[in-house]
């Protein structure tokens, strides 16, 4: 009976926090707006078209771009509801499952952040990319570490005043050995080299993952008693 | 409870060690190698500074895990304070590591996984630090210090010693290179090895202490 009901409470929640988003449009499309600001910099500071641009610059730029985004979509997660809010909901249901369907419900923003965000990047910069496909698995795996970093991330940040500098110290160095995975993953890609030769980097990033979302599911219920 | 140990046997077995290894590391034969010559010495030194830095963070991550069971502020203590003196062995950690960079590579840092992952390492617990400043109510910064803490543990781990290993990297020991065990043919490198980690991990256990004991006195005299 318990886990069913945690089932339960994890999807009413998720298609809460839609329910939000969707009501308040502004929040995404700020969103959106940054990484667009941020492509056109990186266009008008390089000043060549994309074809000329070093894979690994490319990647680079992109990952930067992609990290900054994520930063500010997931920071207001704990925010955008009031404290008296969230005691209700601690009356209501249980920690884990507001922290695992925090997590889902930020794993698909970032990642339809980042496949916009992609095509954006893409259409601005050019296309040096190869292996599409691996890219995207790449992309996917990606929004789901970042997510579920940021998460207990902003969950920790929201305790100590919502400070956004305090955010961004705390989540940037804990996200660099993903970063690194991702950014070698990204260049097989973009190099075009066969599934095979992406296998490792595929579980470490898929080990990370569960590493991360596993120490937010422990940690997190520690969090909201507080 | 990891760190009560009133008796003082091992604070002599600590200084005994510590001037066998400055004593012993300095002037007891090396191997004679191409390249390292005269920095293998450097092995007694800087990796047991790592090792002390390891140490000092999982005592650290496990008197957090005690702050959130049991919510006794004397942990909460003791966890601040092995991540400070951790932090301060990880930098001499670098420097030491530098130095012998700058004799054996040619130059003082070179963006090496190994390298960047301890830089990265010491700004996770700079963080750890900065985020303690920024709470004014003594529980609050602990409990919300102590689940920051038991998230960054792991990473750290994962970035120092696991990840260097799976790709290419020129320290000792990573990316297929050998790491010193393979040098030292008569085995008269682990004589001065082992005492020097044992002894500088005692050295850092032997400072937290006495920093824990300064902040209670401190407490005390606030209250």
């Amino acid at each position: 009976m318990a886990t069913i009901s945690v089932f339960k409470e994890i999807i009413l929640l998720v298609k809460k926090d839609l329910a939000l988003e969707w009501r308040q449009r502004f929040a995404i499309q700020s969103v959106l707006l940054y990484m667009g600001c941020a492509v056109f910099v990186c266009y008008l500071s390089i000043g060549i078209k994309g074809s000329r641009l070093i894979p690994n610059t490319w990647s680079a730029l992109f990952w930067i771009i992609l990290l900054f985004a994520a930063i500010n979509a997931v920071t207001k997660s704990f925010l955008q509801e009031d404290k008296q809010r969230n005691l209700y909901y601690y009356t209501l249901v249980s920690p884990q499952a507001l922290i695992i369907s925090k997590i889902i419900y930020n794993s698909f923003l970032v990642s339809l952040l980042s496949f916009i965000g992609f095509a954006l990047y893409v259409g601005i910069m050019g296309n040096p990319i190869q292996e599409m496909g691996q890219f995207a698995v790449c992309l996917l795996l990606g929004s789901f570490g970042f997510s579920s970093t940021f998460t207990l991330i902003s969950a920790i940040a929201s305790k100590a005043g919502n400070n956004s500098s305090l955010m961004a110290i705390m989540s940037i160095p804990l996200i660099i050995p993903l970063l690194l995975v991702l950014m070698k993953f990204a260049k097989n890609a973009i190099d075009g080299l066969p599934w095979i030769s992406s296998y490792d980097e595929m579980i470490q990033l898929a080990a990370l993952n569960i590493l991360l979302g596993a120490l937010s599911y422990i940690l997190f219920p520690f969090l909201w008693r507080s | 409870m990891i760190l009560n140990l009133k008796n003082s046997w091992w604070k002599y077995l600590c200084v005994i060690l510590v001037i066998y290894t400055v004593l012993a590391g300095l002037l007891v034969p090396s191997p004679r190698l191409p390249i390292l010559n005269e920095t293998i010495r450097n092995l007694y030194f800087h990796v047991p500074m790592w090792f002390c830095m390891t140490v000092l963070l999982l005592i650290s991550a496990v008197h957090s895990a005690l702050y959130l069971g049991k919510a006794n502020i004397k942990n909460d203590l003791y966890a601040v304070e092995a991540a400070n003196t951790g932090v301060f062995m990880g930098v001499l950690g670098l420097l030491t590591g530098s130095l012998w960079a700058k004799f054996t590579w040619g130059t003082f840092w070179t963006s090496d996984p190994k390298l960047n992952a301890a830089a990265v390492g010491e700004l996770i617990y700079i963080a750890y630090i900065i985020l303690r400043g920024s709470f004014t109510d003594e529980q609050q910064r602990a409990r919300i210090g102590a689940i920051f803490n038991l998230f960054a543990f792991p990473i750290f781990i994962s970035i120092i010693y696991i990840l260097p290993r799976l790709t290419d990297s020129l320290h000792p020991g990573n990316g297929g290179n050998p790491a010193f065990s393979q040098y030292d043919l008569d085995s008269r490198m682990r004589l001065v090895f082992y005492p020097a980690v044992i002894g500088f991990i005692l050295l850092g256990v032997w400072f937290t202490q006495l920093r824990v004991r300064l902040r209670l006195i401190e407490n005390k005299l606030e209250h």
